[in-house]
């Protein structure tokens, strides 16, 4: 049997209806043509949860208390990544967080870029220490 | 949701069932992030499925494998918009990925990706800015892993490849560089994606792979030249 039929995922957003994630982002379908969110962009907390403040925006907030990576932050809300990036661009625009950005360089459409060599160094460093 | 996912993948979340009982699980609350921490770095992991990429990101991860999907148009761009996905054009893509902490800046983030023919437009976008790719093969069905080497090959991302040992037949090294029609420079190794050590190897092998082809890539003269 293959394991891959066994069933849904524990995300929760996975049961629901599309007009729920309509309703999380107010209807908005994009973040914006230059999306600064990487998926490893680290996101941080700059402000606590204000009161009356939309849960997902509250639960962000709370998750990113410590830096977390954009990925995480949607694979712990139950969410798509392009939902996620809508409500961090919100959080982002208000100063409620910031984002560190990754420092490898991606390279054009299509195209790949070798790492930094230092950075290479400190990856092989950091894997051997483990 | 239907639509989003019957033209991406068999069930909601296809590559990602968690299979307890394999390797070290991390149980309790997810460790967090130094404050420090600023620099999210990116490795893929792909293959067949079935070949051990969640069990590979599992064994080395800090945290157990999280999951989550991205929606893509065919044309290769995300999509944000829940109503795009109603449509054919829209794909939605699940994986899974692990994390281990570098030291007080470096995170490095493992993505195990399916490398089907038919997920492959996904991925240039998906993981763009990766270090580069691990290509878990398992000998008995080596033909899983053509379609990844052929497009990791096409977009120039550089590959290590680890055969994963499921107690097939034993080949010899040059019979599955030919069955994969790999390059002499393509590093090839053997593994067991259970065992942390053998996957850090993995992970080692990749990144020793990749400066050698930045040294390989700076001229001879930037390198000789004194400080
Ligand atoms: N014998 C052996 N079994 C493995 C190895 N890696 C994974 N497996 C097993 O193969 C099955 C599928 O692994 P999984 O990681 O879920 O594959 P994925 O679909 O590529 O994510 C699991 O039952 C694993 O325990 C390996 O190196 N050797
Ligand atoms: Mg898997």
């Amino acid at each position: 049997m293959s394991p891959r039929r066994t069933g849904p995922g524990p995300l929760s957003h996975r049961d629901e209806s599309p007009d729920r994630l309509y309703t999380v982002t107010g209807g908005r379908t994009r973040s914006g043509p230059d999306t600064p969110f990487d998926l490893v962009t680290l996101v941080v907390t700059e402000s606590e949860p204000a009161p009356g403040m939309q849960s997902e925006h509250a639960a962000i907030l709370r998750l990113c208390r410590r830096p977390t990576a954009v990925v995480e932050v949607a694979a712990e809300l139950g969410l798509p990544v392009g939902i996620t990036r809508i409500l961090l661009s919100d959080l982002l625009d208000t100063g409620r967080i910031s984002a560190r950005h990754p420092r490898t360089q991606a390279g054009g459409p299509g195209g790949y870029r070798l790492p930094d060599p230092d950075i290479l160094e400190q990856v092989l460093v950091g894997l051997r220490n483990l | 949701m239907d639509s989003a996912t019957s033209d991406a993948t068999p069930g909601p979340a296809p590559d990602v069932t968690p299979d307890p009982g394999h390797g070290p699980s991390v149980a309790g609350p997810r460790p967090q992030l130094a404050t420090t921490a600023d620099n999210g770095l990116k490795i893929v992991v792909v293959g067949g499925f079935g070949v051990g990429k969640t069990t590979l990101v599992r064994s080395v991860s800090e945290i157990r494998p999280l999951n989550t999907e991205e929606t893509m148009t065919r044309a290769g761009e995300e999509v944000d918009d829940t109503s795009a996905v109603g449509t054919k054009t829209a794909t939605t893509v699940a994986f899974d990925f692990g994390r281990i902490t570098l030291d007080a800046h470096n995170v490095l983030y493992l993505f195990g990706a399916p490398g089907q023919e038919r997920f492959w437009f996904l991925w240039d976008r998906l993981f763009s800015g990766t270090l580069g790719a691990v290509v878990l093969v398992d000998t008995r069905r080596i033909a899983d892993s053509w379609y990844a080497i052929d497009r990791l090959e096409h977009h120039g991302t550089p590959f290590i490849v680890a055969c994963n040992d499921f107690g097939g037949p034993a080949h010899t090294e040059a019979e599955i560089r030919e069955a994969l029609d790999l390059g002499e420079h393509v590093p090839l190794v053997e593994c067991d994606a259970r065992d942390r050590s053998s996957s850090k190897y993995v992970l080692i092998t990749l990144i020793e792979h990749l400066r050698t082809q930045v040294a390989r890539a700076t001229p001879q003269a930037l390198q000789e030249t004194p400080v």
